[in-house]
C-alpha cells in the first residue's frame, strides 16, 4: 500500500524523542498510509512503544516534524512541553485511539460507561445514543451480557476486549494497539487477537500495533517495522521480515524470539 | 508588667518586642508540657499495647474498649475530668501535671495503635526463629522484636508528637501558664490581643514547620543508615 | 439519681455540638476539596496559596486560631456571630487536614489512568470529575472519616468562646453542682455516642461507595 498515490495519513520527519540524556527515537522518519496495518517489532527499549504514545500525544518530542491527516502535531507558536495548545492536542486526538498494555479501564464504572462515558462526554452525544453504538461494539467484541459488570469482575482477555470497544466507540482513524496482549495469562491471548483480526480486516481502519505474537504480526499486517536503537533498521512485508530479513540485527531478534 | 517585664503598646512592632520575653517564658512550659505528655503517651501507649496483645480475651477487649474511649472524647473534657475529679479522691496534682497527665492519656491511645502497628510488621517467622532459640518473651522482644519496631515506629511517633504540641494551648484553660495563656493575660491588660496571638501563631507555625522539616530528615536518614521504614 | 437532672441541658448541648460539627464537616469538606483539587491541579500560584493555606491552618494551633478569630480580628472591624466563628475556624481547621487527604487520594491515582482519560480525549476537568475523583474519592473515606471524628472532638473547644455546646454546659453545671465525676462522665459518654453514630454513619458512607464488587481496592491496572 505504499505506492499508492494518496498522501500519507502519517508522517514522522526527523523526529527525536530524548528522556533526559537518553534518545528513545533519533531522527525517525516513518509514513503510514491510510487503512494501513502496520506492525512494529523489536527488542524492549528499541523506541517502538514510544512511537504509539508520541501519536497519542502522551509524550512530547523535541525535534523534527509529525503530521497526522495534515495537521501538525507542533504549533508554529505553540507552547508547553508539546509546543501545542490543549485545544489543537485535542482536535489531533479525536483521530486518534490507544489500546494499552494493561488495558486501563475505569474501574469505578461499569463495562457498559466505560464504552459509552467518552461518546457522551466528549463527542456529545447523547447517553441512548452512546449506549446503542457501545451495544454494537459490545457485541463485536462479543461481551454484551457482561454491559453491567465491573472491570474487577472480568477476566484480563475480556478487559482488553471491553478497551478495545471502548477505544472503537471514539471513531477513530487510527488505533494504536501497545502490546495488548502482553499483561494477559497464556490462555487468554487468542480471544484478544481474534478481535484484533476481525478489525484488521476494516477497510478505513489504520492500525499500528507493537506485539511480540510474531505469528500474529505476519498474519494480520500489510507491512512490519523492525527497530533498534530508535530507529527503524528493516522494514517489508510480513513475508519479506519473517522469511528473508537482511539486517543481520533482524535476524538475531526474529532468531531469539521465533527460537 | 509581668514577670518584672514591661510592655510598650505604641507600635505593634514595639509591642511584640516588649512581650516576646514573655511569651518565650511561656514557650519553655509549652514544650515542657509537651516533653512530659509524650514521656506519658510512650509508656502507657506501649503498656496498652501489650495489654490488647494478651492471652486473656477480658484483658484485651477491655484495653480496646479503653483505647477507643480515650480516643474519640475531646481532650478538653477528659482534661477537666482529671483536673476536677481526681482531687475529690484526694489525688491533688499540680495543673502542669493534670495537663501532660491528659495529654498522655488523650494520645497514649494513638501510640498504641502505633506500637501495635509496628509489632503486627515484625514477621511471623521472626517470633518463630527466637522461640526455636529458646529465647524467653522477654528476651524475644528485648532482643528480636524492640530493635525491628523502633525505626518503623518513629516517623508516625513524630507526627503524634508535633501534633501534641498544637494540642498544648487547651492546658491553658486549667490555669497552666503556657505561651497561650500568657498571650491571653497580656491581651485582657491591653485590651489588644491581636499581636500576642498572632506571635503564638507564628511560633507555633515555625515549631511545626521545623519540627516536619526534621521528621522528613529523619525518614530520610534512616533508610540510608539501612534502617527500612515500613 | 441526681445526674438524671443533667440531662436535659446536656442534651440541649448536644444538640449545638452535633450542629456545630456537621457545619464544620460540611464546610471542611468544601475547602478540603477545594484546596486539595488546588494543590494537584492548580498552575503555581493558584496551588502555592493552597500550600499556604494548608500549612498556615495546620501549623497553628486550633485554640490559638479561634482566639485570634473571636478576640484578635474584632479589633481590626472584623467580627463573627460566636457559632459563626467557631463553625469557621473548624472548618478552615479540619479543612486544612482534609486537603492534605485529598491531595494525596488524587496523586495516588495511577497515571494509566490519566492516559487512558488522555487517549479517549476527554479534557481537564471531566478527567477530574468522571475519572479521577470518583476513584480517589473512595481512597479518602476512611481517613475522612477519622476526621469526622477529630472534628467532633475539636468542637469542644469552641466552648471557650462562650459558645453553650456540650462541654460548655458540662462546665456550668459543674460550677453550680460541684459534682465533677457525674457531670464530666456523662459528657465523656455522651462525646462517645456521638462518636460511635459518626463512625457508622462513615462506615455505611463507604460501604455504599464500594457497592457490589465495583470497586477492589486493587483494580487499576
Amino acid at each position: 500500500m505504499t505506492e499508492n498515490a494518496t498522501p500519507p495519513l502519517i508522517q514522522f520527519a526527523g523526529v527525536t524523542k530524548r528522556f533526559g540524556a537518553l534518545t528513545v527515537l533519533d531522527d525517525f522518519n516513518f509514513e503510514v498510509a491510510p487503512g494501513e496495518k502496520v506492525t512494529l517489532i523489536g527488542p524492549s527499549g528499541s523506541g517502538k512503544s514510544t512511537v504509539l504514545r508520541i501519536l497519542m500525544t502522551l509524550e512530547p518530542f523535541q525535534e523534527g516534524r509529525l503530521t497526522l491527516a495534515g495537521m501538525d502535531y507542533q504549533e508554529p507558536a505553540g507552547t508547553g512541553p508539546f509546543k501545542a495548545s490543549e485545544r489543537h492536542l485535542r482536535d489531533i486526538r479525536s483521530h486518534v485511539g490507544m489500546v494499552f498494555q494493561s488495558f486501563n479501564l475505569f474501574p469505578h464504572m461499569s463495562v457498559m460507561r466505560n464504552v459509552a462515558e467518552a461518546p457522551v462526554r466528549v463527542l456529545g452525544l447523547s447517553r441512548a445514543e452512546a449506549e446503542a453504538r457501545a451495544l454494537d461494539l459490545l457485541a463485536l467484541v462479543g461481551l454484551v451480557d457482561k454491559k453491567d459488570h465491573f472491570p474487577s469482575q472480568l477476566s484480563g482477555g475480556q478487559q482488553q476486549r471491553v478497551a478495545i470497544a471502548r477505544a472503537l466507540a471514539m471513531r477513530p482513524r487510527v488505533l494504536l494497539f501497545d502490546e495488548p496482549t502482553s499483561a494477559l495469562d497464556p490462555q487468554l491471548v487468542g480471544e484478544v487477537l481474534a478481535v484484533i483480526r476481525d478489525l484488521a480486516h476494516e477497510h478505513d481502519l489504520t492500525m499500528l500495533l507493537v506485539t511480540h505474537e510474531m505469528r500474529f504480526a505476519r498474519e494480520v499486517s500489510d507491512r512490519v517495522c523492525f527497530f533498534d536503537k530508535g530507529r527503524i533498521c528493516e522494514q517489508g512485508s510480513p513475508e519479506a521480515i519473517f522469511t528473508a530479513p537482511s539486517h543481520p540485527r533482524t535476524c538475531e531478534f526474529l532468531a531469539s524470539v521465533l527460537g | 508588667m509581668m514577670y518584672g517585664y514591661t510592655w510598650d503598646t505604641a507600635t505593634p512592632l514595639a509591642y511584640a518586642w516588649s512581650i516576646l520575653p514573655i511569651i518565650l517564658i511561656g514557650l519553655t512550659v509549652t514544650l515542657k508540657a509537651a516533653a512530659a505528655g509524650f514521656a506519658i503517651a510512650l509508656v502507657l501507649g506501649l503498656v496498652f499495647a501489650m495489654l490488647r496483645r494478651s492471652r486473656f480475651r477480658s484483658v484485651s477487649w477491655t484495653t480496646a474498649c479503653v483505647v477507643e474511649f480515650l480516643r474519640d472524647t475531646p481532650l478538653l473534657v477528659q482534661l477537666f475530668f482529671l483536673y476536677y475529679v481526681l482531687p475529690e479522691y484526694g489525688l491533688t496534682l499540680p495543673a502542669f501535671l493534670t495537663g501532660a497527665l491528659a495529654l498522655g492519656l488523650q494520645y497514649s491511645a494513638y501510640t498504641s495503635e502505633v506500637y501495635r502497628g509496628g509489632i503486627e510488621a515484625v514477621p511471623r517467622g521472626q517470633w518463630e526463629a527466637a522461640t526455636a532459640l529458646n529465647l524467653t518473651r522477654m528476651q524475644t522482644y528485648r532482643d528480636i522484636v524492640v530493635p525491628q519496631i523502633v525505626p518503623r515506629i518513629l516517623p508516625a511517633m513524630g507526627n503524634y508528637m508535633v501534633a501534641m504540641i498544637k494540642e498544648t494551648p487547651v492546658l491553658s484553660v486549667i490555669t497552666v501558664l503556657d505561651m497561650m495563656a500568657l498571650a491571653n493575660m497580656i491581651g485582657e491588660r491591653t485590651f489588644e490581643y491581636l499581636v500576642p496571638l498572632t506571635m503564638v501563631g507564628v511560633i507555633f507555625l515555625i515549631l511545626t514547620l521545623v519540627c516536619s522539616a526534621g521528621l522528613h530528615r529523619l525518614q530520610k536518614v534512616l533508610p540510608k543508615a539501612g534502617i527500612p521504614l515500613r | 439519681m441526681q445526674w438524671v437532672s443533667y440531662l436535659p441541658s446536656l442534651a440541649q448541648g448536644a444538640l449545638v455540638t452535633a450542629w456545630i460539627t456537621l457545619a464544620a464537616i460540611a464546610v471542611g469538606a468544601v475547602l478540603a476539596f477545594v484546596a486539595g483539587i488546588a494543590r494537584v491541579e492548580g498552575g503555581r500560584a493558584v496551588s502555592t496559596l493552597a500550600l499556604c493555606y494548608t500549612e498556615l491552618f495546620r501549623g497553628t494551633s486550633l485554640l490559638v486560631q479561634l482566639f485570634w478569630f473571636y478576640y484578635a480580628l474584632p479589633l481590626i472591624g472584623i467580627s463573627f456571630e460566636p457559632v459563626a466563628t467557631g463553625i469557621l475556624v473548624l472548618a478552615l481547621h479540619v479543612g486544612a487536614y482534609g486537603s492534605e487527604i485529598v491531595r494525596g487520594a488524587l496523586a495516588s491515582v495511577s497515571v494509566q489512568q490519566f492516559e487512558a482519560a488522555r487517549a479517549l480525549n476527554f479534557g481537564r476537568m471531566h478527567t477530574l470529575i468522571h475519572v479521577t475523583l470518583p476513584q480517589a474519592i473512595i481512597e479518602m473515606l476512611p481517613a475522612f472519616g477519622n476526621l469526622a471524628i477529630e472534628t467532633l472532638k475539636l468542637s469542644s473547644l469552641v466552648s471557650l468562646i462562650s459558645i453553650a455546646d456540650l462541654t460548655f454546659r458540662a462546665q456550668s453545671i459543674r460550677n453550680l453542682t460541684l459534682d465533677s465525676a457525674g457531670v464530666y462522665s456523662l459528657t465523656l459518654v455522651g462525646y462517645f455516642a456521638m462518636s460511635l453514630v459518626l463512625m457508622l454513619v462513615m462506615r455505611l458512607i463507604e460501604r455504599w461507595a464500594r457497592r457490589g464488587a465495583a470497586f477492589p481496592r486493587a483494580a487499576h491496572s
